[in-house]
């Protein structure tokens, strides 16, 4: 059982969808690394699944795990943002800070 | 935006009375923007556009909601009479549900479009075979994502692709006030070849709804405010009802006007479809005058419908027994509908409206209204104006003769308000007036306009009694009788122009 879930919505294989899902990669591994799932869904192939999750813009990206859902829009250009948007913890450069969390 | 080479189709929006002011529809395969304030009828209209599309076209419909619920939009569709579940279960309607979840909040990290968007409306229009798509509202969009360029941007795409899509297409925006820039943020601007305005205007404590054909891709349509009204189980009614079907009277055929003389003042009496006018001052007669007309046309066979703004039922029936006329007996063998209301129970539109069903619904070949002045008390200038060319054209349309009243202020003449209105619409016009004769106050009546045919223009003394009007000899030696009506004989020379409208 992962610690995070993200559901990341995209629209065909462009530039801003690759953009996306490099950034949300780069931000679980040096965030929270074995601790995470990641799923990717192209609305063009599964627009149905862009109405469940009532999708208006791509790239979306909802975090599923922890509760409560959470909703972030963009490319996730600035990881710094990002981090704080999904609330993960940062422990870049200090690995012993994880101590102490749950 | 790269200008058509040929001229676009129109798609009926089958709203009665809204393809007759925009000659024949929306551009078809186009998206047009519906502006309007809050209140002014914009997702009743949008409803609409689609549930014609299904009911009167078979035209399936992709309904996408920016802002109402889901559930709030079946309500409000249920109580204009659509079954939009129905529709749903029959594949014909699909709502794209892009209303905000409410316990989201979403936060914008770096670019995004809406890609998703075009992709769940792209699917849905093709799973239906959608010809009609609404966008509710986009005003609600900008207030979700906080950069207008970017939104500007994006809403830009949306509207190209459902042009690539070929389905016409209403996108609905909110405008701050009532005659400012058609929206908030220039949404607009994006597809300004097509441009509808709503306004729900406050105007002498009465409220008044239009809709104007701003801008059509340079197409002709009719310019203009026009009013409409929201009817419970109909939805918008647009009332000046196929203005352009009004034609000039086809008809030779005479009727009678219940009375023998002024028959031959009109050479023979009413043309079978036309429009005439009585006017005169209180008590003058024209009551007697339509329940005559009435009378005459049920003893020959017509069916007639006689609509009353000024008396109860009980008023009327007794009234038109002192005269000799039996129009309860008349009621009773079907020939008559009888309808007795108060002007103040309703708003002008809703009279429109209700007139209009009655008279469908009974298919009479006569209907006398008595009288336009108390409706005139429950609108404005601009509301009446609309309301008789709208009830005109539709009478004409009908090949209904009919018999209008209308009350002048002063007791020795001058126009009414109303009058003025009618005059150019009006086949003929009837004037009754008190006049002062030898230290005695008399009646006198002339014909003074009789479309296409020779009248006697002479001012004929009248009296009434217990078997109604008897039209007698001319007044001899007096000038003046008609009191003010030289402006309005004028009037009457200039109207000719405006009936092209």
């Amino acid at each position: 059982m992962s610690s995070y879930r993200f559901r990341l919505f995209v629209t065909g294989e462009t530039g801003r969808s690759h953009q996306a899902a490099d950034n949300l990669r780069e931000l679980c591994e040096t965030r929270v690394a074995g601790l995470y799932e990641l799923e990717v869904i192209d609305v063009l192939d599964h627009p149905e699944r862009a109405e469940e999750d009532k999708i208006i813009a791509t790239p979306t990206v909802i975090r599923l795990v922890p509760l409560p859902l959470k909703r972030v829009i963009g490319d996730l250009s600035d990881l710094e943002l990002a981090a704080m948007a999904f609330d993960l913890p940062d422990n870049r450069g200090a690995p012993d800070a994880e101590v102490g969390r749950p | 935006m790269i200008a058509g080479s040929t001229t676009p189709r129109r798609l009926p929006t089958g709203i009665a009375g809204l393809d007759q002011i925009m000659l024949g529809g929306l551009p078809a395969e186009r998206p047009t923007v519906l502006s309007g304030t809050a209140g002014s009828g914009k997702t009743v209209f949008a409803l609409q556009f689609l549930a014609e599309g299904i009911r009167q076209f078979n035209e399936p419909g992709v309904f996408v909601t920016f802002e109402e619920s889901t559930v709030d939009l079946r309500q409000g569709g249920a109580s204009l009479g659509f079954d939009i579940q129905g529709w749903e279960d029959e594949g014909q309607w699909v709502f794209v549900d892009a209303s905000p979840v409410p316990t989201e909040d979403d936060t914008v990290v770096g670019s995004y479009d809406f890609g998703a968007l075009v992709a769940r409306i792209e699917h849905a229009a093709k799973r239906t075979g959608a010809k009609r798509v609404c966008l509710d509202s986009l005003g609600a969009v900008y207030d979700r994502f906080r950069d207008p360029s970017v939104v500007r941007l994006e809403l830009f795409k949306v509207a190209s692709a459902l042009k690539a899509m070929g389905v016409t297409s209403l996108l609905t925006v909110e405008r701050p006030e009532e005659f400012g820039p058609i929206s908030r943020l220039g949404v607009e601007e994006f597809v300004a070849d097509n441009v509808l305005v709503l306004r729900n205007v406050l105007e002498r404590e009465k409220r008044r709804r239009t809709i104007e054909v701003l801008k059509f891709r340079g197409q002709p349509h009719r310019s203009g405010e026009w009013l409409f009204t929201i009817v419970d189980k109909e939805g918008i009614v647009v009332i000046p009802i196929s203005l352009m079907a009004l034609r000039p009277h086809a008809s030779s055929e005479r009727v009678t006007t219940g009375n023998a003389v002024l028959d031959s003042m009109c050479s023979g009496g009413f043309y079978r479809d036309s429009v005439v006018v009585v006017s005169g001052p209180t008590g003058s007669g024209k009551t007697l005058m339509t329940s005559e007309f009435v009378a005459a046309g049920a003893a020959s066979g017509e069916r007639c419908v006689l609509l009353s703004f000024e008396e109860s039922l009980e008023q009327l029936l007794r009234n038109a027994a002192s005269w000799g006329i039996d129009l309860g007996a008349l009621e009773r063998a079907g020939k008559l509908k009888i309808i007795c209301e108060y002007p103040e129970v309703a708003s002008l539109e809703d009279h429109f409206v209700s007139m209009k069903e009655v008279i469908e619904e009974f298919s009479p070949q006569r209907v006398a209204i008595d009288n336009l002045s108390a409706l005139e008390r429950i609108s404005t200038g601009r509301g009446i104006r609309d309301f008789i060319i709208g009830l005109a054209s539709f009478l004409k349309q009908r090949e209904v003769t009919s018999l209008i009243t209308s009350t002048t202020t002063t007791l020795l003449g001058g126009p009414s308000v109303t009058e003025s209105h009618i005059s150019t619409l009006a086949d003929g016009i009837i004037l009754l007036r008190y006049v002062e004769y030898r230290s005695e106050v008399r009646r006198g009546v002339v014909v003074l306009k009789m479309r296409g045919a020779a009248h006697d223009k002479q001012i004929l003394e009248f009296t009434i009694d217990d078997h109604g009007l008897h039209i007698g000899e001319p007044f001899r030696g007096l000038s003046g009788i008609l009191g003010l009506t030289r402006s309005l004989t004028a009037e009457l020379d200039l109207g000719s122009d405006s009936s092209s409208l």
